[in-house]
């Protein structure tokens, strides 16, 4: 509107006067802490702060005064102005916290409602003992092997000097494929697996886990089941010795069954092993707690304080000739363990047929990792 | 082995406190699996005692039943009185009676009872009821020999072998010694360290020729024949209690006295013993095999066609047993036999085994046979049964002894005494390597520089090869003295890529939300008519197991789907409607027609590259496959809204989750293939178009495969081969350059016929945009009249972006115009504006 003028204009000048900017500043600041909204705030700034205020109307009259009232008006209208501002900018400030957090507060939802959309996947128990059996190898430095299921009976029975007509062959029933002199089975169990990986790496050191699918002719019930699963370990190297074997058994039982955990080696026959030896596993429920305490029975190890889990050996220098290895330079181990068994006492399954169904009831409490 | 162990303490001085379940501990350390251990006459407790019948009146009764009413001295001043439903006794003949207050076997309680008119104070007990016998014609009466001192009244228990413990052994391949009481007595003598009396070591009379004439045809198959001969023995004569019970305690039925004397010195000594009735016989005994077209009635009235690969016992009217398998009906020992012929032979394992197969005739003698006898032990075997047949049935021993001795010498074991400590890892000096070595029963022969031949023992044969001497030391030490050492492990390769692929798509699965089974790999044709596989799918060609567990099924599968399909069955059948299940595993695949031959290469050496060759040529393929199957909904319905359902969409999607967690860069294209709806099929492919490969399908399965296999309509399901999916993961994945420049986004409305896949417009898009196109992403698909019949609108979301700079509004319009312009040449899109 007006510019600066040295022209003297005595009723604008009122408004300078002291108590009126004082006056016009306490109704701002009042108006500033009755506004109870953003809204109201904004009406407020608007008369208060705006252009068309009192204040600003003043300041706009400061021009108009005589150079020796200027500053002293200036620094009066200035500082009114600067109070209003504040009051602004704090009110704001504390009105904007206010609708923020009534926001929140409005927008609380129920935190326990289900989100069940899609279904919940889960890995078969008998794949994820598998991943664990084999990741407990592989940190020793094995590598995983594996073969055919269904399988040349040369691989299955005579590399693993069982010769035919030897009865252990008819105490592994067999499935026979095409015909019982085709020469060709469904694997009895992964000890075919050693023979190929020998003849496949030539020369040791061989330090291979091999789980899999094996078959014999046991009808379903609840303890037994024609199609299994086994995991198979074969250690060749120069001065391997049972002594080995005893260490490797004692790490696996206690890296699947808890610190301290150990193995019991029994004199045992297998025509692929020899010396050959039953593994017992020291019972990880009772620790032999429940032997001779009808007080404390224990289901897992039926109070006897072991577990049969498997069966091993130093492997029949007859089987690393078969395969090509100079037995007089090296020795070697090999061991098996079932793997639904392990599975039956390590988590309790109760019943065979439960690892077979695919009930989804079963499969998933084990979720993704065993 | 079923062992009484009273018959092992006859052999050796096992200490009285010595238990049965100690025992059997101590045979389970050195390697002896002892399955259970059976407590005789434990439940069989309270007042069972000798008794005398003084006088007994046989009452008849309404039932047609005859009872006896017995007055029983039992040692009270006053007889016992008793009612008795047998009669096989008479007056004065010693009995066993259960007074009240005993229990007998089975929990049956024993009391002074009204029955029949009578109070009857107790029971006449029969071996049957006393658990240690058969029923054998009424109650037991044991004869004087039997009573010896004892009184009425005092304890029967003694008298009866009781208390006594049954062990049952499994017996492993290599130990056939111990299907004996002499081997098995062995054993414990030596876990006691205690004397044996071997039982076999008996003096025998010299070979003469003055015995039964044999003729040994066959000197592989048999190689030790000895046959004796008993004349007069009293065919009426009982077997005693004694033999009785014991047979029936290892498991075996009594039968008649000279066949228990054969069964029990078979028993007791290990060797097989087989006796003709000599007046049946005709002529010499000849052994030899079979010839074409021979049979023979063995003793089980069974007639049997021979193969010429059986070894067989003749005569001059022909086969009159299968060796050491079962003997022939026609010189069977009879209940009217006073003269036997005693056969105690050694016969060759692997043709016994192929005869008890052949005929599926697994008997005690050919189990024996198959596992290996001591070829030492006729002479001494035949010599027990022809002095127990003296002594039990009063028969005569004939001076004639025919002993046929063509065994070829065992070559001694050289052994390094070294070997025992350096294979066990445990430091075992020489002389505890002898010392071990002589219990098990061989002779140790010292041999300069450290090494020793080893003689093993003639009963066991199973002992060729230093490790096997081996494994005698360190069981007999102890294995539990193997320290436990971890071996030093070398870097190896860990898992294969192949490996982790399959574990990262199990993953990826089951974090998709599919659950993971494992079906059979089982199936028959009827699933593949269910699954509508045409008669020329190369998926109906599968293998076939020649003994099947259920003649349904006796086919290998060939595709996941069968197994699959049926376990989804299986859940709705148990309340679990909407599913997600997955399934990896092998499936098999013929690789040749004609009927399958693996070879059998020779195993004293790494069989030839060919023989290697030859032998993964006869086996099928066995590619690992993934499989997944949907039902029921997707998504749930919920407070969130409502649910979708599952749909040919997630089966596809399911393929591309798992090819994703590969980095597998799949193609999907529509394709016709059973069981899936013709027009709700995607086709997996991997590869360069040029070579591509089909990895597998996808999709809605077809309405009548879904009717037929009982699964609800609309089920859905993928099947995928893991293989190609791992063989084009990218092995080195390059780094993308991310630029930090602004993007230009331009959305492209195309209209084309209504039958060109979404997929081509999209590769059309790609094609034509240049290097400057980030990604494209189809947002809307859109048919109805707007765009005209038979044609529908695909809405692309473009997006350009530059690596140097920020691209203007015309270039990304000129890149934006290049792709269309590509889609119409190539699919005849037009855009809509
Ligand atoms: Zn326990």
């Amino acid at each position: 509107m007006s510019a600066p003028s040295s022209d003297y204009d005595p009723v604008q000048v009122s408004a300078l006067q002291p108590e009126e900017v004082a006056r016009a500043r306490d109704a701002a600041l009042a108006a500033v802490a009755a506004a109870t909204t953003l809204e109201e705030l904004k009406a407020v700034r608007l008369a208060h702060a705006g252009d068309r205020s009192p204040l600003a109307l003043a300041n706009r009259e400061i021009g108009a005064l005589p150079p020796a009232a200027k500053a002293d008006a200036g620094q009066r209208v200035g500082a009114a102005r600067g109070a209003v501002r504040a009051a602004l900018e704090q009110r704001h400030a504390e009105l904007e916290a206010e609708r923020d957090a009534r926001v929140l507060v409005e927008e609380t939802v129920d935190v326990t409602l289900p989100w069940d959309r899609r279904s919940r996947g889960a890995r078969h128990p008998l794949t994820t003992i598998v991943e664990r059996i084999a990741d407990v190898f592989v940190s020793l430095g094995y590598e995983v092997a594996e073969g055919p299921e269904v399988e040349a009976e040369w691989f299955n029975f005579d590399a693993l000097n069982i010769p035919p007509d030897h009865p252990a062959r008819t105490m592994q029933d067999t499935f026979f494929v095409e015909s019982a002199d085709s020469g060709v089975v469904l694997r009895t169990h992964t000890s075919p697996v050693q023979a190929r990986t020998m003849l496949a790496k030539r020369t040791p050191p061989i330090y291979v886990i091999a789980p899999g699918r094996t078959y014999r002719t046991d009808e379903l019930d609840a303890t037994h089941t024609p199609v299994f699963s086994q995991v198979e370990g074969l250690v060749v190297d120069e001065g391997i010795t049972m002594a080995h074997l005893k260490g490797t058994l004692d790490h696996f039982g206690a890296a699947m069954f808890g610190e301290g955990i150990v193995t019991r080696l029994r004199p045992s026959y297998f025509p692929f092993t020899e010396p050959s030896a039953e593994v017992d596993l020291e019972c990880f429920v009772c620790r032999g707690a429940s032997v001779g305490d009808p007080d404390r029975p224990c289901r897992t190890c039926s109070s006897e304080g072991w577990i049969e889990w498997g069966g091993c050996g130093m492997v029949n220098p007859r089987v690393l000739v078969a395969c090509g290895i100079d037995p007089h330079r090296y020795t070697g181990f090999a061991f098996g363990m079932g793997l639904e068994r392990t599975l039956m006492f390590r988590h309790g399954v109760e019943d065979m047929r439960d690892m077979v169904e695919g009930d989804v009831r079963f499969t998933l409490p084990f979720g993704m990792e065993i | 082995m079923r062992v009484p162990v009273s018959w092992l303490r006859e052999h050796v001085a096992l200490p009285a406190d010595v238990s049965a379940r100690g025992l059997a501990a101590a045979l389970v350390r050195a390697g002896l699996e002892v399955e259970t251990v059976e407590d005789v006459g434990a439940d069989l407790t309270g007042p069972l005692v000798l008794g005398r019948v003084l006088e007994f009146v046989d009452e008849p009764q309404k039932n047609g039943k005859t009872i006896r009413w017995c007055q029983v001295d039992v040692g009270n001043p006053e007889p016992q009185g008793i009612v008795c439903g047998a009669l096989n006794f008479a007056l004065g003949d010693a009995v066993v009676v259960a007074l009240p207050g005993s229990v007998l076997p089975g929990g049956f309680a024993i009391s002074a009872r009204p029955t029949y008119g009578h109070v009857s104070a107790g029971m006449i007990c029969s071996e049957r009821e006393l658990a240690i016998g058969e029923e054998y014609g009424g109650i037991l009466v044991l004869t004087p020999a039997e009573v010896g001192t004892a009184r009425p009244g005092d304890d029967a228990r003694p008298l009866l072998g009781l208390p006594d413990a049954v062990l049952d052994v499994a017996v492993t391949p290599d130990r056939g010694y111990c299907l004996s009481v002499r081997g098995i007595a062995r054993e414990t003598a030596t876990a006691f360290g205690l004397p044996f009396a071997d039982p076999a070591r008996r003096p025998v009379p010299a070979g003469n020729d003055a015995g039964w004439p044999v003729v040994l045809d066959d000197p592989v198959g048999c190689d030790r024949f000895v046959a004796r001969t008993v004349r007069g023995i009293d065919p009426a004569a009982p077997s005693p209690l004694w033999l009785r019970t014991r047979l029936h305690l290892a498991g075996m039925r009594p039968i008649s006295l000279a066949v228990d004397v054969t069964n029990h010195v078979m028993l007791e000594l290990g060797q097989p013993i087989h006796g003709y009735d000599r007046a049946r016989l005709r002529g010499p005994i000849v052994v030899r095999r079979a010839t074409a077209g021979e049979q023979l009635q063995t003793l089980d009235g069974t007639r049997r066609a021979l193969d010429v690969d059986d070894l067989l016992i003749t005569d001059s009217s022909g086969p009159i047993g299968v060796a050491g398998v079962m003997g022939g009906a026609s010189t069977e020992l009879h209940e009217g036999t006073t003269d036997v012929v005693v056969e105690a032979a050694h016969f060759e394992p692997t043709t016994i085994a192929r005869s008890a197969r052949r005929h599926r005739l697994p008997s005690e003698a050919s189990r024996r046979f198959e596992r290996g006898v001591d070829d030492d032990l006729a002479p001494a075997a035949a010599d027990r049964v022809v002095q127990l047949l003296v002594d039990l049935a009063g028969g005569t021993a004939d001076p004639g002894v025919t002993d046929l001795d063509g065994r070829v010498a065992r070559e001694p074991i050289a052994l390094d005494l070294g070997y025992p400590a350096r294979l066990s890892g445990y430091p075992f000096a020489a002389g505890e390597v002898v010392a071990r070595l002589t219990d098990v029963g061989c002779r140790v022969e010292p041999a300069p520089d450290g090494a020793a031949l080893v003689h093993a023992p003639s009963w066991r044969p199973d002992l060729t090869d230093p490790a096997d001497l081996v494994e005698e030391v360190v069981r007999l030490h102890g294995y539990d003295a193997i320290p436990s050492v971890l071996p030093p492990v070398p870097a190896t390769d860990g898992y294969s890529r192949r490996e982790q692929h399959v574990v990262v798509v199990s993953r990826a699965l089951a974090g998709a939300g599919f659950v993971e089974v494992r079906s059979y790999p089982f199936v028959g044709e009827a699933a593949f008519d269910a699954l509508g596989l045409p008669a020329d799918d190369p998926r109906r060609r599968a293998l076939r197991l020649a003994n099947p567990l259920s003649d349904e099924e006796p086919l290998l599968r060939t595709t996941l789907l069968p197994g699959l399909l049926a376990t989804a069955r299986r859940n709705i059948g148990r309340g679990f409607a909407d599913l997600a299940l997955y399934e990896m595993g092998l499936v098999f695949r013929p690789r040749h027609e004609g009927p399958l031959r693996a070879p059998r290469p020779d195993v004293h050496a790494r069989p030839s590259a060919e023989e290697l060759a030859a032998l993964d040529a006869a086996l099928p393929d066995q590619p690992a496959h993934v499989a997944a199957v949907l039902t029921g909904a997707a998504e749930l319905p919920g407070w969130w809204g409502p649910g979708r359902p599952a749909t040919w969409a997630d089966a596809v999607e399911a393929a591309r989750v798992a090819a994703r967690a590969v980095d597998a860069p799949i193609r999907v294209r529509a394709a016709q293939v059973a069981p899936w709806h013709p027009g709700r099929c995607a086709q997996v492919v991997i590869g360069d178009p040029a070579a591509e490969q089909v990895v597998g399908y996808a999709g809605e399965l077809h309405p009548r495969v879904c009717a037929a296999l009982g699964l609800p309509p609309r089920t859905c399901a993928m099947e995928l081969d893991v293989a190609p999916l791992a063989a084009y993961a990218e092995p080195l994945t390059p780094a993308p350059h991310v630029s930090t420049f602004p993007v230009a986004t331009q959305d492209v409305a195309l209209v084309v016929d209504a039958a060109v896949p979404a997929a081509e417009v999209e590769a059309a898009l790609r094609a034509g945009a240049g290097g400057l196109l980030e990604s494209v992403r189809l947002f809307d698909v859109y048919a109805g009249e707007q765009v005209g019949e038979g044609r529908r609108s695909l809405a692309f979301a473009l997006r350009f972006r530059a690596s140097d700079r920020t691209l203007t509004v015309e270039e990304a319009t000129a890149a934006r115009d290049a792709a269309v312009a590509e889609a119409a040449a190539r699919v005849g899109a037009v855009q809509r504006t």
